[in-house]
């Protein structure tokens, strides 16, 4: 493994780590683009649910308490020696929604992927991000035999915002996941910029 | 839970000590929750006595004798990400363990941290 060796007194070369997180319905690519990209690792949570299926805290009790394993979708980038990025794929069912919080907390940004067959799937998670205000952008991913739907068509079918970027990509390439990663970055960076320009304070959390 | 019909071999079965029985029935650490994100390390001092600490615990201060944040020592450790934050909270109170990063304030990175993942992904 390559971590930095930091020294925590001192603080050089400290680690940093941030993350992207990758939304978007089951069986929409999420898995494949992570891999195709990073050191896939196998992260495991073992989540407590009550019969809503909403976390539990207290620990009196917890026996009668199921406990579920959902195996999360986890790629990791090393930038360099001391930054590291992480790709977290958030759970697609419905009843994992409420560990989105937590996955998206301090994400540097979002990637909201769909499937032009089933594009209604990722309204919730675009409500979610745009709700949060965590920047995203919508990647649709190129299935063999989809049909081919230019990006302006994808955005007025989604209702996106004029400055949300919406691209096209084949998630088992290399190449096209790395230009999605890129788009992000760039997009997070450009609303910085913006903001600087009209002097607004940064977006608080709702 | 079980379906019947399938045959369900080594790890496919799933662990043969139910997770959280390693945390004893807990599911939250002690004190502060660790955020996925935050580098953990070994501080200095050496457990009093190592034979009440499990294999688990053992285990992560070997991983985390280099700074490593906690999704990886769940990786790591092989524990679930709930797990693993127990037993960080476990050796922390012991003061075995400590954070090397500032608590997760959910504003995101800073903007020369974005610039150097912008080249470092366009380097890759």
């Amino acid at each position: 493994m390559d971590y930095a060796r930091s020294d925590p007194a001192g603080g050089a070369e400290q680690l940093v780590t941030t993350k992207i997180v990758i939304a978007g319905g089951l069986g929409v690519g999420k898995t494949t683009m992570i891999g195709a990209i990073s050191e896939i690792r196998p992260l495991r949570t073992e989540e407590v649910f009550t019969d809503r299926g909403v976390g539990v805290d207290d620990i009196a009790g917890v026996e009668d308490k199921a406990t579920t394993t959902v195996a999360l979708d986890f790629g990791r980038i090393t930038i360099h020696e001391a930054l590291v990025l992480y790709l977290l794929g958030t759970p697609g069912q419905q009843r994992f929604w409420f560990m989105w919080d937590e996955l998206a907390l301090g994400a540097l940004g979002a990637i909201v992927t769909a499937d032009t067959r089933r594009l209604t799937n990722c309204f919730p998670a675009i409500d979610y991000f745009e709700h949060r205000g965590t920047p995203f952008i919508v990647g649709v991913n190129c299935f063999d035999g989809a049909a081919r739907y230019k990006p302006e068509d994808i955005r007025i079918a989604l209702d996106l915002d004029p400055e949300v970027p919406v691209v096209l990509f084949d998630a088992r390439e290399r190449e096209s996941v790395k230009h999605v990663l890129i788009t992000v970055v760039e997009h997070v960076l450009g609303r910085a910029s913006a903001k600087r320009g009209r002097g607004d304070v940064p977006a608080s959390r709702m | 839970m079980s379906a019947p019909k399938d045959t369900w071999l080594d790890r496919e079965a799933g662990p043969v000590v139910r997770p959280y029985a390693v945390t004893r029935g807990r599911t939250r650490p002690q004190g502060d929750d660790f955020d996925l994100m935050a580098v953990v390390t070994v501080t200095a001092q050496a457990p009093l006595d190592p034979r009440r600490l499990s294999p688990e615990h053992l285990r992560i201060l070997q991983v985390c004798a280099v700074p490593t944040p906690v999704v990886d020592v769940a990786v790591d450790v092989a524990v679930p990400l709930g797990v693993a934050r127990v037993l960080l909270g476990d050796l922390r109170d012991e003061g075995l363990i400590t954070l090397v990063t500032e608590p997760e304030t959910g504003k995101g990175p800073e903007e020369g941290v974005l610039r150097e993942v912008l080249n470092g992904l366009r380097a890759l």
